[in-house]
């Protein structure tokens, strides 16, 4: 699973209003729920998220209560707090929480590139260094590539032209910049809770345009950036994690919707969606492929990040009641049947915090790589033994359920420690591939063959 | 005025620090850090309102933050302005020479005031110390806050609460969402005289 404030886990900032709305499921308003309302939102009668209402609802209280003179020793972690769940007293949970990348990125000099591992007759290589915390990638016609972040509030672009590598910076000033699709000489940038479109953004890169097409998102900080992806039905689909840990969503979080190239016609397509940092369409069946970020402190090894397929609109996946497929949640289960949810078709490691994914559909790689997924995992930080920092490469059987899975770009961690975190995947249009890592502030390319020719 | 007698007052310990760094920048550095030194004390303990002492902060900690002061995503004018030029060598290089000082000293006043154990009871009670440390002198990309100004306690806690400094991460704008400002003043009391 993702972090927090280093990584993939988060805080809220602000309330939102669309928090009020209902909860998903009556039957949830039991008792427990409503303790954890009580002493911050006496006021609210039903136990509406009252976990996510808490915080907020205090803030907004006028300070004229007495500071807790006699208070119990800890009040629970807010929700969107990455250490919300985790148990008491022991020394070694105590000592885990999401690792903050550099600002700085690595000297080209100095970057791991040694150190990785790829199969026999894959080549790596260095593809652009010095880019601050790159993690999304997206290519555009021209071979631009366009790079996104959590922490550094500008998008920047990579040109390669007469053997030199320029970074543009094409938007600043924005908040948490993850999310990038490219698509038709457009491209789509999704802020936490904004999102815009870039028109013939390769003609502009020097005098970049945009326009707001949409911004009905929920502000939360926690499982707030985005990764965004333009389908193959020619709309957008933006997730909306949850907007924390492990709670009780509201109707606008945990979800995956998607909507129309100007902005309209929003629909959720997918609910029950803890946090998804990266999906794409099977290049054959064109059915949209997730994976899906697991909670944490529930077990060093249990839940599993997954890999789900959307197979009909409104499908729920299982979040916060249903975890892997198979495992009722300790606190939102009770009352819940796995079998109500569906399932993922793949399981991919607890706490590996599974992000970008991209099938394979080019022709540089052996044939056994055709319409296969490469999928990177961030790797985790809720875990003693650190799993995960890699690219995995899964295949599909006809029927769409997953054949294999298996390590594909290993070596980022040694002796515990990370020296290098994947982030996203992209493939160029020779059929080699890209990776993104944004603790190097690196994108790596490999490429398969004797001829190892850079770029397109 | 202030940066002259700072300047003077740096003696020998300061250069001889630097000099067995770098010999070579010894005399340019020391000349670009004595301006920060005014403000933020020569021996990591500030001096003037609402500057933090940053003496014992982790290296980590002191670098995103003279990043995001360079970047503007931090904004303070001041520094701002101090780090515009700075490459990512100096950043660096500012960050664990001002790590490398010593971590300030809490007042001594305090005792029996009811703010002290209000204070202790909020560390508590919403787990300063599970990211801060038992002793709340941070790690990594978090800061030691034990001993640090009071004032600047307060503006920085208002600051994270409103979210006019989003931080790097987000995790303190969560924390400080349920706090309110009699609690940020009982807080700051308390974490400003923590021993």
């Amino acid at each position: 699973m993702e972090e927090t404030w280093g990584d993939e886990g988060a805080l809220r900032v602000e309330p939102s209003p669309r928090r009020q709305a209902p909860p998903h499921r009556e039957d949830v308003h039991d008792s427990a729920c409503r303790r954890a309302a009580e002493p911050v939102a006496r006021h609210h009668t039903s136990c509406t998220d009252a976990r996510l209402l808490a915080a907020p609802a205090l803030a907004q209280q006028p300070p004229a209560a007495a500071p807790p003179a006699a208070a119990p020793a800890a009040t629970p972690a807010p929700p969107g707090s990455p250490l919300f769940g985790r148990p008491e007293g022991n020394p070694a949970a105590a000592k885990l929480a999401p690792i903050a990348p550099p600002p700085i990125p690595t000297a080209a000099d100095k970057l791991p590139i040694a150190k990785l591992k790829v199969p026999d007759g894959f080549n790596i290589e260095v593809y652009a260094s010095g880019i601050p915390n790159a993690r999304s990638l997206r290519l555009g016609d021209q071979g631009t590539l366009f790079v996104g972040n959590r922490f550094i509030g500008k998008v920047f672009a990579i040109v390669k032209k007469d053997g030199k590598t320029e970074m543009k910076t094409i938007a600043e000033g924005l908040h948490r910049p993850n999310g990038l699709a490219y698509h038709k000489g457009t491209l789509y940038l999704a802020e936490l809770s904004r999102v815009w479109r870039f028109d013939n953004i390769e003609k502009n890169l020097d005098k970049p345009e945009k326009k707001l097409i949409y911004d009905d998102l929920p502000k939360d900080e926690a499982h707030g950036w985005k990764f965004i992806a333009v389908g193959p039905d020619e709309k957008l689909y933006i997730p909306v994690g949850q907007p924390g840990n492990n709670v009780l969503n509201s109707d606008a979080h945990g979800q995956i919707r998607r909507i129309n190239l100007d902005g309209s016609g929003a629909e959720v397509i997918a609910r029950g969606v803890r946090n998804t940092v990266g999906f794409d369409w099977h290049p054959v069946s064109k059915q949209l492929y997730f994976t899906d970020n697991g909670r944490d402190w529930m077990s060093e090894d249990i839940p599993e990040d997954e890999l789900n397929r959307i197979t009909k609109v409104g499908e729920h996946f299982g979040s916060p009641f249903c975890h892997q497929g198979n495992l009722l949640d300790s606190e939102f289960g009770w009352g819940h049947k796995c079998s109500d949810y569906t399932a993922p078709v793949a399981l991919l490691g607890p706490h590996t915090a599974a992000l970008g994914m991209r099938f394979y559909t080019g022709s540089q790689f052996p044939d056994t790589y055709k319409n296969g997924a490469f999928i990177a995992r961030h790797g985790s930080w809720n875990r003693t033994t650190k799993i995960g920092a890699d690219v995995m490469f899964v295949t599909f059987n006809e029927d769409g359920t997953v054949k294999s899975k298996e390590p594909f770009l290993t070596g980022f961690i040694v002796d515990n420690t990370y020296i290098g975190r994947p982030v996203d995947v992209e493939m160029m249009k020779d059929g080699s591939m890209l990776v993104s890592d944004d603790f190097n502030g690196a994108v790596y390319r490999i490429s398969y063959g004797k001829t190892n020719a850079p770029g397109r | 005025m202030r940066n002259l007698s700072v300047a003077r007052r740096l003696g020998t310990a300061l250069l001889l620090s630097c000099l067995a760094g770098a010999p070579l920048a010894a005399e340019t550095f020391t000349e670009r850090v004595t301006p920060c030194l005014a403000c933020h004390g020569d021996k990591g303990q500030s001096d003037a309102p609402e500057v933090p002492s940053l003496g014992g902060q982790p290296a980590p900690y002191l670098l995103i933050q003279l990043y995001l002061f360079r970047e503007k995503q931090r904004v303070v004018e001041i520094m701002n302005d101090a780090t515009a030029t700075f490459t990512d060598d100096d950043l660096r290089r500012f960050s664990d020479f001002i790590a490398a000082l010593p971590p300030p000293q809490p007042p001594s006043d305090g005792a029996g005031d009811a703010r002290l154990e209000r204070g202790r009871t909020l560390i508590t009670q919403h787990r300063c110390n599970s990211c801060h440390g038992l002793d709340l002198a941070g790690r990594d990309s978090i800061p030691l806050i034990a001993a640090q100004r009071e004032d600047y306690l307060v503006k920085s806690l208002r600051e994270y609460k409103s979210n006019a400094r989003p931080g790097y991460d987000p995790a303190m704008a969560s924390v400080m969402a349920p706090v309110d400002d009699a609690q940020i003043r009982d807080l700051a009391f308390a974490i400003a005289r923590f021993r």
